[in-house]
């Protein structure tokens, strides 16, 4: 099908997965850092596994703030990001201490547990995820789908308006987010079997 | 809330995928990609690929295998065996694999792990510790189990948190291959010890060890090979008999 989606490459890993995922669904996803090409994308997903700072290191070192600026904020083009691409949309973390895209009021904060025994850091595995809105995001999901996790950073959101689905793990914390043309996912749909495949091919479809 | 992993583990050899009994003999049980998929129908969480030749010619057969599982298929998938540097975690990870797990590499110098750990992220470590009870003390063993080595499994397991690890990979080499069940004791110390997820291996012969293993200690996952592979418990029966426990189980 000729839907134009983009992958973008900068440095921070997983995006053969994603393609792969994204070709078994019917579409061609191109795998890329080029500005022109994503710029004549229809849909830009930002994958990423990682360390906060070292990927906007690598996205300013690409001139790829800009370009993705441009595209999202004044174009309003739809974006998904996953795990770390999610987290670089938020003004700023605590990993690295460093500034992000700023795309929406937010803070990624390192998980602070009590009780330790039970809840290890990276929250690594399946687990659920509750739905604060509704979104077309989820079309065709269950009405607590199971995802899989790996992270040890979460997203907090200033405006709760943003929050598209919660998850536990230990307290509540925001697994998907959506803001106008934004949408952001912690878990990796790219690894989460039959229920990450619908999920994609919701944000292609949107 | 977060469900309890269960990690078929799959040991390739030249391609193929093999089981030690005890790592002494070997059994073919089948083609890789065939046997992955079928376990990620049947609802397997993760899945782990140790790949036990390692010698540098066969490198370039395990890329190539790694590309092919991360195209076939959408869990989550480790990759181990004879990982020595950054440039060969690099390859895996771009070839498709989530995680790599080191073991003898990291013993012999432990700022591999942190290396890594600062490339790719702490969550794609996997620290693989083969352990055994010697004089009732837990010691950690290197080379596929054949060479003792002076460290204890609680303090290497600690240093390795320490250093950047995402996870533990547990195995007792006592257990491994007796289906008497997993290690109750080291995999309690060591999962109370660190504050990463420590993963149980070795020894899973029935549904109740990994009842038990869950129930017992911290580990949040159990993996097992042979009783997979031979179809000894059904991944979906197994999963059933768990959720009637009341554990927490996808």
């Amino acid at each position: 099908m000729s839907k134009k989606i983009v992958i973008i490459d900068y440095g921070m890993g997983n995006h053969f997965s994603i393609q792969k995922k994204m070709n078994r669904l019917g579409y061609n996803a191109l795998v890329t850092n080029d500005a022109k090409l994503i710029s004549n994308a229809e849909k830009i997903i930002l994958p990423g596994v990682g360390h906060f700072g070292k990927a906007m290191e690598n996205l300013h070192q690409l001139n790829l703030v800009e370009t993705l600026n441009k595209e999202v904020l004044q174009k309003k083009k739809p974006i998904l990001g996953i795990c770390l691409g999610m987290q670089l949309m938020a003004t700023s973390s605590e990993e690295g201490g460093t500034k992000g895209l700023n795309w929406i009021d937010a803070v990624v904060k390192k998980f602070s547990i009590t009780d330790q025994l039970k809840y290890k850091v990276p929250h690594t595995g399946w687990n659920q995820i509750k739905r604060i809105k509704n979104s077309k995001l989820l079309n065709g999901l269950t009405d607590s789908p199971e995802f899989y996790f790996v992270h040890s950073y979460y997203f907090n959101c200033k405006n709760n308006v943003d929050a598209l689905c919660s998850t536990n793990y230990e307290s509540e914390f925001i697994s998907a987010i959506e803001h106008e043309n934004v949408f952001g996912v912690q878990f990796h749909p790219e690894k989460s079997h039959d229920t990450g495949m619908q999920l994609l091919k919701n944000f292609i479809e949107l | 809330m977060l469900k309890k992993r269960i990690i078929p583990c799959l040991d390739i050899k030249d391609g193929r995928t093999v089981k030690g009994i005890n790592f002494v003999d070997i059994k073919d049980a089948g083609d890789p990609i065939e046997l992955a998929k079928n376990y990620v129908e049947q609802g397997a969480d993760e899945l782990v690929f140790l790949d036990i030749t390692a010698t540098i010619e066969n490198r370039s057969t395990l890329i190539e295998l790694v590309q092919r599982i991360a195209k076939e298929i959408n869990i989550p998938f480790t990759v181990g065996g004879g990982i020595n540097s950054v440039e060969d975690v690099a390859k895996l990870i771009e070839a498709g694999a989530d995680k790599v797990s080191v073991n003898s590499s990291a013993v012999k110098r432990p700022e591999l792990i942190t290396e890594i750990s600062n490339q790719f992220g702490s969550q794609c470590v996997v620290v693989a510790i083969d352990t055994k009870c010697i004089n009732e003390e837990w010691k950690v063993f290197v080379q596929g189990g054949r060479t003792l080595t002076p460290l204890k499994t609680v303090e290497w397991a600690k240093q390795v948190e320490q250093l950047g690890a995402g996870e533990i990979l547990l195995t007792s080499m006592n257990n491994d291959g007796t289906k008497a069940g997993f290690a109750i004791d080291i995999t309690n110390e060591v999962s109370a010890a660190v504050n990463i997820p420590v993963i149980a291996s070795g020894g899973a012969g029935s549904k109740e060890h990994f009842k038990n293993v869950f129930e017992q200690t911290q580990a949040t996952g159990g993996l097992a090979a042979s009783i997979f592979h031979y179809g000894e418990i059904p991944i979906p029966d197994l999963k059933e008999y768990l959720k009637e426990q009341k554990l927490a189980i996808r």
